[in-house]
């Protein structure tokens, strides 16, 4: 009996799993979960961007509240630093605070409300000293206070002969570019309960990206084996990167008073707090030194990328290393130097942020792009079109690209969807001849970007990261790694990938709730590369639990199934075992539970295995940086207000290489919604810093887009698949975040003729650089000169 | 702990006011609270003023409107006259924060909250409106122009509460225009927020007054420009000197939602165009609505 096979879940967009739980709110996130005897944190932070503490007097707080608990630096039990990278980052400063929000002391009381009273009334003298508040300062050489070092992080990449390249070029365009803050805002602040135990130990549920990152930082930070800290993840709201780092910092704190009080204590931050205290996007300064044939063919890149790290290391490393190997763009160039380095400021440490670097670094190089195009009277398309990566190119770090280069298909795609060329070059007339109505003027812009999925160089063979699948005491599948679901569709991609690989459908998969009890470490839930990355390896696991299964099948003595001594090639699809005719010859679950009933349970465990010939050097930045890259063009047209330089976004094309949607619906969710919080970076999203203070620190003040400051958009997937990820999937989670910026700021030149040169390009920064002449050079009249009305 | 008084009439609460002057008065609480919890602050004592009949909804009458102090956004949006003779009033209305803001909010708080970007202010004084208010001495009627002492600082007395705010009807020939320039397409607090309001006879500006927020401590007339544009006529020229001598004749700050330079830009721009609009007759609602909800 045969019947038509199912379709493979992969490649299925199914409702999510979580979806229900979440809409109608039975989710339980930390702040909605209170365990017996739990009382609660808050936290004394420093007003001053670099000071010595002189005291820290907590009599008013315990006078007015007497149940009050405290800890500063000096009731430690362990090492005083959250172990990142870099030992340098302090539980509670000690001496000196180095930013404006660091922690100080952290109070404990039985309400939220009694804790944050206490916190206000502990009294902090300080003596305020010098410090590198700006990155201005840093760049001046002003060290961070404390007299630490300035550069946080340096790295270099040297290819070819640069020198040479721009001696043959018949151009040579020069280029500055500035990013500045971006905040999270995941929907859910940061949240962690710490639960003391009688043994010792202590039991971490909060808001995170990464359980093992918190349990190894916990270890260090309270001397504790490992296993002495158990972290499980409950219901996260949103991440993108804010939740790899901080939560180490707030876990820390939770469990210190948990043990201190031996309580349950909770911590959560309100918005503002959030904003205030935790890592943001690091700012950055691009120049560009280009040297270019008369024909538009790019001969050098002379780069030099310098990044804001704020006052401690935490990530930075790891981010200029994303920087620096994506700052050339998605282009072929014969000669390349790159240069990287992360400078101390007095501000809240820089950290994780989707895209991770590379958004700041090729926001510099797109808008270079365009500034060639100009200097060559060559259009945004053309110029890309002329230098993109085809297969058989060589990157900067001399990586040949040998499959899976999808940059000429992003452009045609998006071409043809939105007659670019044709259109941007109408809209470069009309700028000309505007006529002074008021009406909005238009712009189309576009930008072209790569991204490496995974760790870079060798991240993943370093971390060798095992994934376990278990056929649990019911006969069903268990998926067991450390990646976390915080709303960007984990568990439901787990679900699809493993079920192909078994051969079952997605309802027979149970994806266990990361614990650092349950599930081994994975790796992190960062760098794209749960579905490329730990898909990979879970399908090879997966495939290995159902040979295993089929052999018990066909040859067992236990087996339900008589197959028959000819049968040789058994299959399992949809949950059915299937002989080499297509015919059904029993359920899976029939055998499964056959298996267990004589053998017990299953597990098979994976570990990462690099694709041959995919090698990285790190100290000379030589190899293949990234197995595989996903590529994007974002097309993006828009209205300018000639009276208030107010940008209205109409439209967004969006072609990506994903490599294999595994749940399509999702994945375009990701494109979606990753490029409203690109073009959010790109034109609206600001902090300001005031003596060492972020100005913005609370939503009436950090604006982000509401659904009406959003484009419609034309999302395109293309599939170019890659052997290096499960099914062909590429890192999606990140690339989004990489082209919306640079294309808002195409499209603005296109509309206004205004040059921006730095993000966001808010209307106050293009009226000041249009006041400054940063206009295309070739514009007589219209919009490039000061309009009547204007104090000019 | 906080204690609230909810008197039943109008009567009760300027006694309670006069016992207890310390009282802080609240309605919608939508400014209010955000800056309780922002501050820690906590107050002795309230006054629902949601619960005085006589401070809540519009009257009509042939030649002005009426609107009680706890009237809210929404009503006024809806309301029908406003619609018909206020157009600007009601185009405010529905700028001032979202749609839950403007169902709680009321267009007395705005006043009596006092910030410079209220949204509503500019346009109180382009209106020529009048508020009501009082007292235990009695009721008084002052000007709009006269109701902003100084920053977050009104002309109300201790025992006075904001009773109603009057607006004469304007004339036929009466052109109303208002913008906002915000951080935003919804959701935005005001950057720069103009009213104007014009009387065009034979193609000259016969009366005009012009107000502005977020360009000085208080919402303020613009004197000057309304000087040069009153009696003149309208063409190109001048509007485009009125930009000229709008974007001078403030002073504004830089501050954590815009700079100086731009706001004084904006604001000549802003009037500029509104009487480039006057000129080719685009004076309807919205022809120079930009932000709102």
């Amino acid at each position: 009996m045969t019947q038509p096979p199912r379709p493979r879940e992969v490649g299925q967009s199914r409702p999510r799993i979580d979806g229900r739980d979440k809409v109608t709110g039975a989710a339980r996130y930390v702040d909605d979960l209170n365990v017996p005897g739990m009382w609660h944190g808050a936290t004394v932070r420093s007003p001053h961007p670099a000071a010595r503490i002189d005291s820290i007097d907590f009599s008013r707080a315990r006078q007015a509240d007497p149940e009050v608990a405290a800890i500063t630096a000096a009731d430690l039990p362990g090492p005083n630093v959250v172990k990142l990278i870099a030992e340098d980052w302090p539980i509670l400063a000690a001496e000196e605070v180095h930013h404006v929000g660091e922690a100080v002391a952290i109070v404990v009381a039985p309400t939220r409300e009694r804790a944050r009273a206490a916190a206000d009334r502990v009294d902090v003298t300080y003596t305020e000293v010098p410090g590198a508040l700006t990155l201005d300062d840093a760049l001046r050489g002003d060290p961070r206070v404390g007299g630490q070092v300035n550069v946080l992080a340096s790295s270099n990449i040297d290819w070819g002969d640069v020198d040479q390249g721009l001696a043959d070029a018949d151009h040579i365009v020069e280029g500055e570019y500035e990013t500045g803050w971006q905040e999270h805002i995941y929907i859910e602040p940061q949240g962690m309960i710490a639960i003391p135990q009688d043994d010792g130990s202590v039991e971490i549920v909060g808001s995170m990206q990464c359980p093992y990152y918190v349990q190894h930082a916990l270890a260090h930070a309270l001397s504790l084996e490992p296993d002495m800290v158990r972290v499980r993840h409950v219901a996260t709201g949103g991440g993108f990167g804010g939740k790899e780092d901080f939560p180490d910092m707030l876990g820390a704190h939770a469990a210190l008073l948990a043990r201190k009080i031996k309580r349950p204590v909770k911590i959560v931050y309100d918005r503002h707090e959030d904003i205030v205290a935790t890592t943001k996007r690091h700012p950055s300064r691009v120049r560009i030194r280009t040297g270019v044939a008369a024909d538009g063919r790019l001969l050098a890149q002379d780069i030099e990328v310098v990044l804001d790290g704020g006052a401690y290391i935490t990530l930075s490393p790891v981010v200029l290393s994303r920087a620096v190997i994506h700052a050339a763009g998605p282009y072929a160039c014969p000669n390349v130097r790159i240069q990287g380095r992360v400078l101390a400021t007095n501000t809240v440490p820089n950290g994780a942020f989707r895209g991770f670097g590379a958004p700041q670094s090729q926001f510099a190089a797109e808008r270079q792009m365009d500034r060639i195009g100009r200097r060559l009277g060559i259009d945004p398309y053309t110029i890309r079109e002329r230098n993109a990566y085809r297969v058989g190119d060589t990157t900067p770090t001399g990586q040949v690209l040998k499959e899976s280069v999808s940059a000429i298909e992003c452009l045609q795609e998006a071409e043809t969807r939105t007659r670019f060329r044709e259109r941007w070059q109408q809209f470069e007339n009309a700028r000309a001849n505007a006529p002074d109505d008021g009406r909005p003027v238009r712009g189309l812009g576009l930008s072209l970007v790569w991204h490496g999925s995974g760790f870079t160089g060798n991240g993943e063979q370093r971390m060798n990261s095992p994934v376990t699948i278990r056929l649990n005491e019911a006969g069903a599948v268990e998926v067991r790694v450390a990646a976390t679901e915080f709303g960007q569709g984990t568990t439901m991609v787990l679900q699809q990938m493993v079920a192909d690989a078994v051969g079952v459908t997605a309802a027979d998969i149970v994806v266990v709730n990361p614990d650092t009890v349950e599930v081994p470490d994975s790796g992190p839930t960062v760098a794209s590369r749960t579905v490329m990355v730990v898909g990979g390896i879970l399908v090879r696991a997966g495939k290995g639990l159902a040979d295993q299964l089929m052999q018990f099948a066909k040859s067992d003595a236990a087996s339900p199934i008589d197959c028959g001594p000819e049968t040789n090639e058994l299959e399992l699809k949809a949950g059915q075992l299937l002989d080499e005719s297509g015919a059904v010859l029993g359920s899976f679950s029939d055998i499964a539970a056959a298996y267990v009933a004589s053998y017990g349970t299953l597990d098979i465990t994976e570990r990462f295995e690099a694709m041959p010939g995919i090698e990285f050097d790190e100290e000379t930045y030589r190899g293949a940086a990234y197995s595989a890259y996903g590529w994007a063009c974002d097309i993006i047209e828009l209205e300018v207000d000639p009276d208030t330089l107010a940008v209205s976004l109409t439209d967004a094309t969006l072609v990506y290489d994903v490599g294999k949607a595994i749940h399509p619906a999702m994945c375009r969710g990701q494109v979606e919604g990753g490029t409203l919080q690109a073009l959010g970076y790109g034109f609206m999203e600001e902090i300001k810093l005031k003596d060492g203070a972020y100005m913005n620190d609370r939503l009436a003040t950090y604006i982000i887009p509401t659904i009406r400051d959003t484009p419609d958009m034309d999302t395109v997937l293309i599939e170019n698949p890659t052997p290096s990820g499960a099914f062909g999937a590429k890192g999606v989670g990140e690339i989004p975040m990489d082209g919306g910026a640079p294309a808002v700021l195409s499209a603005i030149e296109n509309a206004t003729g205004i040059v921006a040169a730095g993000i966001p390009a808010t209307p106050e920064r293009l009226f000041s650089d249009r006041m400054a002449g940063r206009v295309v050079s070739n514009d007589r009249a219209g919009s490039a000169k000061p309009a009547e009305g204007g104090p000019a | 702990m906080t204690l609230a008084y909810t008197p039943s009439n109008l009567d009760e609460a300027l006694q309670i006011l006069a016992d207890h002057p310390d009282t802080v008065l609240v309605a919608g609480c939508t400014d209010l609270m955000v800056v309780d919890y922002a501050m820690g602050r906590r107050h002795d004592a309230v006054l629902d003023l949601l619960a005085v009949p006589e401070l809540h909804g519009i009257a009509v009458s042939d030649d002005a409107i009426s609107i009680g102090a706890t009237t809210k956004f929404r009503e006024i949006l809806n309301h029908a006259e406003v619609q018909k003779n206020y157009p600007m009033l009601a185009e405010v209305a529905g700028t001032v924060g979202g749609w839950q803001i403007q169902n709680r909010a009321t267009i007395g708080g705005n006043i009596a909250n006092a910030s410079p970007a209220g949204d509503s202010l500019p346009v109180l004084l382009a209106l020529g409106a009048q508020v009501e208010v009082r007292g235990a001495a009695g009721p008084r009627i002052i000007p709009y122009e006269a109701m902003h002492l100084g920053y977050r600082r009104v002309d109300l007395r201790p025992g006075e509460l904001i009773t109603r705010v009057r607006i004469q009807k304007p004339a036929a020939n009466t052109v109303q225009m208002y913008k906002k320039v915000g951080t935003r397409a919804a959701q935005a607090i005001s950057k720069v927020v103009v009213g104007l309001c014009a009387t065009i006879v034979d193609d000259s500006v016969a009366e005009i007054r012009i107000g502005a927020g977020s360009v000085a401590a208080t919402p303020v007339r613009l004197d000057r420009t309304e000087a040069r544009v009153r009696g003149a006529r309208l063409e190109p020229s001048l509007a485009d000197e009125a930009g000229r001598i709008a974007s001078t004749e403030v002073a504004p700050i830089d501050d954590v939602r815009s700079t100086a330079e731009y706001r004084s830009f904006v604001l000549g721009r802003v009037v500029r165009r509104m009487l480039l609009n006057m000129i080719s007759g685009e004076t309807g609602p919205n022809s120079t609505a930009g932000s709102g909800s």
